[in-house]
């Protein structure tokens, strides 16, 4: 999928003086799409409208609306139009591995790269902190606080492109790996420079508990899911000293000690939202409580047992992302092996999360967890629909319900007047095999291509598309 | 008079759901009052009555006791079931981290604990570090989420271990078989010391610096708090007696030494832990009123475990030391009425004295005791039924309430197996016909360790 040049348009109303001499990023500003069945998602779905885009903005919408003469119309009858697809929690964008077209950028090699590429080049190279085992929470082991997803974009990330095929537009993505791991940023999914793809640089400090073991290992502190926790706890309570002691000191910096400057506190100030990992209904509890005793503004990510915790939930007004990574048996576990019926249950179950916390009341959304090809993500969002989660919810908590749970939602996830023109237009049920006809991001046009979205093999250099398998 | 009609009501709401129980024509074994033929009646959560004859209120639960034995919950002052992490052995001092932090209250030990008579549980931190982690006392309320199982009001404590784990070198888990990795100090039992000294000296530094923090503040000065420190707050506790310490040990001369180091540091040792030895310091122990949680004859499964007898707990008892038995591992839980009874074999203890060693008495060790412990009027309701003398071999518990509800009953467990056992099945077959099918959805890879599923 790449740009669609104006010589490839539909229905060109005016303005054709330009066309063929546009290169990307200089496509026509202003389009309509008429004649669409519109999903709002903030309200009832229009049968039969229109939507005006300009200047990368959503100028109107509704059912009679004449179409602006400078604009380029798209003919949309018997096609649905949603708002772009937000993923709540991604790692799309922060990965060095070009699309085939672009490959030059990245040293790395098209094809295998996607495996070997786990974390970010910028992440792996600011985590040689932990040289010398870590003695305890001062030494701040495993802790990028500082660290900004909007400052480790790459705009030629291949899951941008292949996400972007499959209607999303764009993603809350956060740094991973470490305990502390950084802030996420709300990025859109086009772009040329990573600066243009930031709608919101800091929206949360990302959380990991991975139980590191019985005794650490040699890595030092902390070595085990309490010691993580404990740590959690202690650097929250340490900035909450720094952020008064440094209050203390300028209101009075004669006859005070200087408190000394900590950049991984600084991190951790920069946003007050923290993802915190619950997946299991056990930690769901846990994590509440946690939140609850460090009045920390939380989001919870997982939530494949979250059915169990639904009035919990509802209560202490706590929002979920669910994964669209369902639980599933190793593959090469063995075949003998007792497994607990609660595990069993817990697989069985799991797409049915979405559906009870919707039921419940709860806010959530979905995110891809790993997943990066969007037709395996609609197949499980399918999932979740067939095991009780109503089409409408399912779209809501794609769109809106994201953008609200890290406040942008006045700017993104549905289609209203004024907002970043983020569109996916489908023939046919999303959810179902639809084929996605055009993406809009910040109003540019893409249209999905035909061939299979980040298959990885040749096009070094892009001249010969498709050839040169390897 | 209104306000305690107000009272009784709330209480008697808050246990709407479970109607008062009458066990008749019983042996209860009330441990602190000697034994009663006769009835007891459980109402509102608590112990109601005890006696020949027991009036009970209309809407009771009658069981027949006829040939079956009462006594009070088994009290374990030494477990690790629903932990998820046992040890931070990353750090010779891992006071910052605790138990209540990573409790899980679905894990199937707790269940087969109550099956074994066990209604409280003392869930301690491991013995990797010279000073650990902090505890909880839980009651084993199945069913319940984490926060409902804690025992209300019960003191926190910490657990300090001694010897051989902690001063481990090479293998920084503490653990067996763990991988060798750089050395942490202590590799010494002298080094040992050293870092509970050292951790003490530094708490004793952090409570002046807050003090002198404090006392500027009083003066109305202007000055920057001290950081709080979470490593060091649990250590002030303990100098402030607000903290109980549990510490793991086994030889006399490592014993002595922390009874030194306490002396020194004006703090109190609760109970130690193991204490294979104790029997030769029973009268330091004694007069220090610490107590020693013991097993009845469990030994020589290392070296510092070698000069272990099974007289142990009886030596102790007739030395004045509250004793009791401890299990701290999930199987042997189970039947800790089995291992009181071998203090009547080793060392000739009464039957009262073999089971006090499991229940009145942890709980005087976790200051519980008002509450639990034995069977008195007034006391939680956490009481078992069984269908023989509890300390025989032959012997079963039936039936286990905790807090006046029924947790455990032997015959319904019985009569749901066949239930449990094909909703599995079905479970098993489904997911292997789904996995044939290939739709499993998701790719399986890249199993992040933070979001797998544990096996219990």
């Amino acid at each position: 999928m790449r740009r669609t040049l104006p010589t490839i348009l539909l229905v060109p109303l005016a303005i054709a003086g330009a066309a063929g001499q546009l290169s990307a990023g200089e496509g026509p500003s202003t389009y309509v799409l008429r004649d669409a069945r519109i999903v709002r998602v903030s309200g009832p779905v229009i049968e039969h409208g229109t939507i005006v885009v300009r200047d990368g903005l959503i100028e109107a919408v509704g059912e009679n609306i004449a179409p602006p003469a400078d604009a380029w119309v798209i003919e949309c009858k018997g096609l649905t139009v949603y708002p772009g697809l937000v993923d709540a929690l991604s790692n799309w964008g922060l990965t060095n591995t070009p699309a085939p077209a672009v490959a030059a950028a990245g040293g790395r090699g098209g094809g295998r790269a996607q495996a070997a590429v786990v974390s970010t080049p910028v992440a792996t190279a600011t985590v040689t902190i932990t040289s010398a085992p870590a003695r305890g929470p001062e030494d701040r082991p495993s802790n990028v606080a500082y660290n900004k997803a909007a400052d480790q974009i790459f705009p030629t990330d291949r899951n941008i492109e292949s996400a972007r095929n499959g209607g999303y537009t764009a993603a809350v993505t956060f740094p991973t790996g470490n305990i502390f791991a950084g802030q996420g940023s709300v990025i859109s999914l086009a772009g040329d420079r990573a600066g243009d793809m930031v709608i919101v640089p800091s929206v949360g400090q990302m959380i990991t508990l991975a139980n590191r073991g019985f005794g650490g290992g040699g890595g030092g502190y902390p070595g085990s899911l309490m010691g993580s926790i404990a740590y959690v706890r202690q650097i929250y309570l340490d900035a909450e000293h720094y952020k008064l002691a440094k209050s203390i000191y300028e209101k009075n910096p004669q006859g005070l000690p200087r408190p000394a400057y900590d950049r991984t506190l600084e991190g951790v100030l920069a946003s007050d939202r923290v993802m915190l990992p619950a997946e299991r209904s056990v930690e769901v509890e846990r994590m509440i409580a946690f939140a609850k005793e460090m009045k920390m503004n939380v989001v919870l990510y997982g939530g494949h047992e979250a059915w169990r915790d639904t009035d919990l939930l509802k209560k202490t007004n706590t929002p979920v992302l669910v994964s669209l990574k369902y639980p599933v048996k190793a593959a090469d576990s063995d075949p003998m092996m007792d497994e607990p019926l609660r595990t069993l249950e817990m697989r069985e179950k799991a797409p049915t999360a979405a559906g009870a916390l919707a039921k419940a009341g709860v806010k959530f959304a979905f995110y891809s967890d790993g997943v990066s090809t969007p037709r395996d993500l609609m197949r499980a969002v399918k999932k979740a629909i067939d095991a009780g989660l109503s089409p409408t919810d399912a779209i809501r908590a794609l769109t809106l319900s994201p953008a609200e749970i890290f406040g942008v939602s006045n700017r993104l996830g549905s289609i209203d007047k004024g907002k970043i023109a983020d569109l996916v237009v489908v023939d046919g049920d999303l959810f179902s095999g639809a084929k996605v006809k055009y993406v809009f991001v910040d109003g540019t046009k893409f249209e999905p291509t035909d061939e299979p979205a980040g298959g990885g093999r040749g096009g070094r250099g892009g001249a010969n598309p498709g050839g040169e398998a390897r | 008079m209104k306000k305690l009609a107000l009272l009784t009501l709330i209480s008697t709401m808050a246990f709407a759901a479970d109607a008062p129980v009458l066990i008749q024509n019983a042996t209860i074994l009330t441990i602190t009052n000697g034994t009663v033929k006769g009835s007891i009646l459980l109402q509102d959560g608590k112990i109601a009555a005890i006696g020949d004859k027991v009036m009970a209120p209309p809407g009771t639960v009658v069981i027949d006791g006829a040939g079956k034995y009462v006594m009070p919950g088994i009290i374990d002052c030494h477990s690790h079931i629903m932990a998820e992490a046992i040890n931070e052995g990353s750090v010779s001092v891992s006071s910052m981290v605790g138990i209540p932090d990573v409790l899980n209250p679905e894990d199937i030990a707790i269940y087969r604990a109550l099956a074994g008579g066990v209604t409280t549980a003392n869930i301690l931190h491991g013995s990797a570090n010279s000073i650990g982690g902090k505890t909880i006392v839980m009651k084993m309320r199945w069913g319940k989420d984490a926060e409902e199982m804690k025992f209300e009001g019960a003191m926190p404590g910490i657990k300090f271990a001694l010897g051989e784990n902690p001063k481990r070198a090479g293998q920084s888990a503490g653990g067996r078989g763990a991988a060798p990795t750089a050395g942490r100090y202590p590799a010494t039992r002298m080094g040992v010391e050293d870092v509970i000294r050292e951790a003490f000296n530094d708490a004793v530094a952090y409570k002046a610096t807050w003090d002198f923090y404090n006392a500027r503040v009083a003066k109305g000065e202007v000055a920057i708090p001290p950081a709080r420190d979470l490593k060091l707050e649990p250590l002030v506790e303990v100098l402030e007696g607000k903290r109980l310490v549990h510490a793991h040990c086994y030889r006399q001369d490592e014993i002595l030494m922390l009874l030194h180091v306490a002396d020194d540091y004006h703090f109190k040792i609760r109970t130690l832990q193991h204490v294979l030895e104790g029997y030769k310091v029973a009268k330091e122990i004694q007069e220090r009123g610490t107590g020693a949680s013991t097993f009845a004859d469990w030994w020589a499964y290392k070296i510092e475990a070698n000069d272990a007898i099974p007289y142990n707990a009886a030596i102790l008892v007739k030395k004045g030391v509250l004793t009791s038995l401890n299990s701290d591992d999930a199987e042997l839980m189970r039947h800790l009425d089995k291992e009181a009874a071998k203090t009547v074999k080793y060392g000739g203890l009464t039957e009262t004295e073999a089971l006090s060693l499991i229940t009145i008495n942890p709980a005087k060790q976790l200051m519980i005791d008002k509450k639990v412990g034995s069977l008195e009027v007034g006391k939680d309701a956490d009481v078992l039924l069984y269908d023989g003398h509890p300390l025989s071999n032959f012997s079963k518990v039936t039936k286990v309430w905790i807090d006046g509800h029924e947790y455990f009953d032997m015959d319904q467990d019985v009569q749901d197996r066949p239930k449990k056992e094909a909703e599995k099945k079905a479970l098993v077959t489904k997911a292997a016909a789904e996995q044939r099918l290939g739709g499993g959805g998701g790719r399986g890879g890249n199993n992040s360790a933070a979001q797998g599923v544990p096996q219990q």
